[in-house]
């Protein structure tokens, strides 16, 4: 994409406080009118280290961080700032500098801290700024935010900057900072500001590059979420007022959402000794007759393969949330990757009976994540939201009104102790729990404290009132009736429609993927299609029970098909073989897990290499592009 | 019609009303020591004046998993470790339910040890019956956390190197507010024992033991056993946390050295339960959760109406 657009980098350590001028930055230029898109990338450290964010704005929707970037603000590293004036830290404080160049744009903009940053350490920085045309303006933001307030506050003097020079009015920033500061900081911040604004228009002249704001107009009132902002409000929209769980990057940030506000709303929030104790309350909470949920990243969600079993066999409704990063083991804590999918298919032993749900953006996450618990509650099974650490950092403006619907606090099929009273009971009044006789295999349930509906829940196999039972024409009829409901749920799944098509409807290629990537698919599309060729995609959602026939369809229409997705041994291609039993023939992988998602180039070079020149065919190819500077 | 019109509900119980009629039988051995739990049990859930489907029984895996399929209460019988979440969380979401958790020694102090002593801290509002019997039983005679050292086994061929665990002071220790240990060969005692933990505001843990005289041949069947309560030569008070440690030491020792020591070891009536505390700094509501779901009264509150603002 050429067009107007500013892709803002602001660039420094763990700890320096970019993620929350990030945000406040995004929600200005949300404010202003724009649609915005944010990708954060950090290390797994407290203090530190090189971190970013980015901020996309244009006009247009965005579904992607886009390629490259074209303003960056870039300030010292913390450890720039030790208090130990001789303590050496490698060559942190230039990396803000000197990481982040190979992406920015010909023609893009670099403010930089001068009380931090020495170009002169970064070799051929003249030549390079010379070569690409970029725009340098070195700012002592330090000295700035010293002499005002404290120098922590320099991140405040770098978007002074930053609206000086792309011609952007204060306003929004300055009540954005108002709202979110205590009286004692925001005069010294919104000081900071305006010296910092001004003093950058009367040193420079900011007519001098191309990157500008761009002007954009919301028809309706925007919100600017996260993806696990997402996933918690649809859990507390569908009736969610339980939640354990353990700390686990990035499932963390759904936890401490939820935990921060279902106290508000009457609801219980539990911080446990481990993953096991965490999934197995939400199975007890549920029991017990509240819509509760749980989660964790891998290594946590290894350990909840058990209560998922449980939950499974006792038909106790639950959702689990599972958001992944690079793995096996510890992995890279903070870096996305879509690697976990066949771990959560598979966990558990047994013939197991779960749901998967992978939402593709941010409004999809709030979809499925109240979907995931409708399911889950309807059919007495347990739901997975598999999502990434990509898709639960990055933050997308959505439209208040798709937020604006009923909450829904049904059980599903629970039943009052009047119906009770008229279900079959043994002779001894135990409830025919688990009754055989069901059209989409779901028995009604009773809840704990309820006359007439005691009855034995159990990870044994068992007969229709909760009992022990190994007697071979009961088990089969159980687990006959268990499998019925996948495909009860595939159905209700087709009705709502939940894959999500990208480009024109007829179309000679076709790109498969699922999860965060929807949204750099789609985008990719757009400029295949715009650069002559002839390119549809096709997001999916449910990765268990499988769109089967939907997805042979959209193979069977187009020539040849390339699948997309964050991981090393091409896991959703093998899904997408394993449901279907054929077409290896007819599809070809690009993966990527160096800890960075795609960015839609690498799918447009991805596509153009293997499937249009054709030399990916072969089903045994996989191709990794990696991005430059990633 | 309340939703859960069994909780509070205030009429005669008979024993029997706990006894499945039809199905199954118990299939522990002859002799072994979990009938006596079973038996304590019924009769002492009737005296605390808790119904069959006001009563939640949450269980794990092995002889003693079993206990929920003989009592009929309403039941969860978890997997190996785990009825102590699984319990606690049902508590939670609906305090009115009397909430017992059960295990044998493997179950509650080797695979479910961590959320034993979590729970113990947390001091949640339940009974956790733990059948103490020295042995893994259902998988026919290994070395248990709480078997003696130097006992031999298929998986200890050279007698275990390992000291027991010593339930008592460990739970003490983690936080219970109620610690006792009775005898399946007490059955009197065992009730009281029950009735007390049940009727125990906080976490009561009882270690019941529960001779297994097909596994464990060796093991003292826990008699002749002597009441600390009752008997003059143990003065101590249950309420002193310090007096109660130096008495559990006394009897973890006393136990593997043949004399059995059993009664209420430790009392903390003070100790609020967790429950009270969530609710004393507003992480939970005064009101059953599980309640809500059933009032069609209820305004549900939608996160568009408390929380988007502060996202636009």
């Amino acid at each position: 994409m050429t067009d107007n657009e500013l892709i803002w980098r602001i660039s420094g350590g763990s700890g320096d406080g970019i993620a929350s001028t990030s945000q406040n930055f995004a929600k200005a230029l949300m404010r202003s009118g724009l649609h915005v898109f944010t990708h954060r990338h950090y290390p797994s450290r407290i203090r530190g280290g090189h971190t970013y964010t980015e901020i996309r704005a244009r006009a247009d929707p965005v579904t992607s961080r886009g390629d490259g970037y074209n303003f960056l603000l870039a300030l010292g590293d913390s450890f720039a700032r030790n208090p130990k004036e001789d303590a050496v830290y490698g060559n942190e404080e230039i990396k803000p500098l000197s990481e982040n160049l190979d992406e920015l744009r010909e023609g893009g903009v670099i403010v930089y801290d001068e009380g931090l940053l020495d170009p002169s350490d970064i070799p051929d920085f003249e030549e390079r700024v010379e070569a690409n045309d970029w725009h340098v303006y070195p700012l002592d933001l330090r000295g700035l935010a010293r002499e005002q307030g404290r120098e922590v506050m320099r991140n405040t003097a770098g978007v002074g900057a930053t609206c000086a020079l792309i011609g952007m009015d204060l306003e929004h920033v300055e009540d954005l900072m108002s709202d979110a500061m205590p009286e004692k900081i925001l005069e010294p911040n919104l000081e900071i500001l305006e010296t910092a604004y001004e003093s950058v228009l009367e040193e420079y002249d900011a007519d001098a590059h191309d990157v500008t704001v761009p002007a954009g107009e919301h028809e309706e009132q925007q919100v600017l979420l996260s993806g696990s902002d997402a996933i918690s409000y649809g859990a507390i929209d569908e009736g969610c007022r339980f939640i354990a769980g353990y700390p686990m990057t990035p499932w963390t940030e759904v936890f401490t959402i939820m935990t921060k506000n279902l106290p508000e709303l009457g609801g219980i929030s539990e911080q446990v000794e481990d993953e096991i104790a965490a999934a197995a309350m939400a199975v007890g909470a549920s029991h017990a007759g509240v819509k509760a949920m749980s989660g964790s990243s891998g290594g946590g969600f290894a350990l909840m393969s058990e209560p998922l079993g449980l939950a499974e066999m006792t038909e106790t409704p639950v959702v689990l949330v599972e958001a992944m990063r690079a793995g096996p083991s510890t992995g890279m804590p903070t870096k996305p990757e879509q690697s976990d999918l066949e771990h959560v298919l598979y966990t558990s032993q047994g013939d197991s009976q779960r749901v998967v749900l992978a939402p593709g953006t941010i409004e999809e996450a709030y979809e499925q994540s109240r979907l995931a618990f409708e399911i889950a509650y309807e059919y007495q099974i347990p739901a997975i939201l598999l999502y990434d650490q990509k898709l639960g950092g990055e933050m997308l403006n959505v439209p208040k009104s798709h937020f604006d619907r009923e909450p829904n606090a049904d059980l599903g099929k629970t039943l009052s102790e009047a119906q009770l009273a008229e279900q079959p009971h043994t002779p001894d009044g135990k409830f025919h729990r688990f009754q055989h006789e069901a059209d989409d295999g779901v028995s009604p349930r009773s809840v704990p404290g309820q006359k007439g509906g005691r009855y034995l829940a159990t990870g044994n196999e068992h007969g229709p009132s909760g009992h022990i039972n190994e007697d071979p024409d009961n088990r089969t009829a159980q687990i006959d009736r268990r499998l019925e409901k996948l495909e009860a749920i595939r159905e209700h799944l087709d009705d709502l429609g939940t894959q999500t098509y990208m480009g024109p409807e007829e179309a000679d290629y076709g790109i498969l993927t699922f999860g965060s990537q929807q949204g750099t698919v789609a985008e990719a599309v757009d400029v295949l299609n715009a650069n002559g060729h002839s390119v549809k995609a096709l997001g999916v959602s449910d990765m268990l029970p499988f769109p089967t026939a939907e997805v042979e369809a959209f193979i069977e229409s187009v020539d040849a098909v390339l699948v997309v997705e964050m991981t090393a041994s091409g896991q959703f291609r093998g899904l997408v073989q394993k449901n279907l039993g054929r077409y290896g023939e007819k599809l070809s992988s690009l993966l990527k897990y160096n800890g960075n998602p795609f960015e839609p180039a690498e799918i447009v070079d991805g596509f153009e290499s293997i499937v249009v020149e054709g030399d990916g065919l072969d089903s045994s190819t996989t191709t990794f592009v990696p991005a430059a500077g990633d | 019609m309340s939703a859960f019109s069994a909780i509070g509900e205030e009429r005669e119980i008979d024993r029997d009303e706990y006894t499945p009629g039809v199905e199954p039988q118990p299939t522990w051995c002859p002799g072994c020591g979990d009938f006596g739990v079973l038996k304590a049990l019924k009769q002492a859930l009737p005296e605390v004046g808790r119904t069959p489907e006001e009563t939640l029984l949450c269980t794990g895996i092995g002889c003693s998993g079993k206990l929920n399929s003989y009592l009929d209460s309403y039941g969860f019988h978890t997997i190996h470790g785990r009825s102590l979440p699984v319990a606690r969380a049902a508590k939670l979401a609906n305090p009115g339910l009397e909430v017992i958790a059960a295990g044998g020694d493997g179950d509650g102090y080797g695979i479910g040890g961590n959320h034993f002593t979590h729970t113990a801290r947390e001091n949640h509002d339940m009974t956790y019956i733990v059948f103490n019997n020295e042995i893994f039983g259902l998988t026919k005679g290994q070395t248990s956390p709480t078997s003696p050292k130097g006992h031999k086994s298929k998986t200890q061929p050279h007698g275990s190197a390992k000291e027991p665990v010593k339930p008592l002071s460990l739970s003490l220790n983690a936080g219970a507010s109620y610690v006792a240990r009775t005898a399946a060969v007490n059955p009197n005692q065992a009730k009281e024992i029950l009735i007390e933990a049940m009727e125990h505001d906080g976490f009561a843990h009882v270690d019941f033991l529960t001779q297994c005289p097909t596994w464990n041949k060796d093991a003292r069947q826990y008699v002749p056993y002597i009441d600390v309560n009752d008997s003059e030569d143990y003065e101590f008070d249950v309420t002193d946390r310090v007096e109660a440690a130096e008495m559990m030491r006394t009897t973890e020792q006393a136990l593997y050295d043949g004399e059995v020591l059993t009664g209420r070891f430790y009392v903390d009536e003070e100790r609020p339960s967790y429950q009270e505390e969530k609710q004393a700094i507003g992480e939970m509501p005064e009101e059953p959760l599980a309640e809500r779901y059933w009032d069609d009264d209820y305004e549900w509150e939608r996160s568009y109406d408390r929380f988007l603002d502060k996202h636009a």
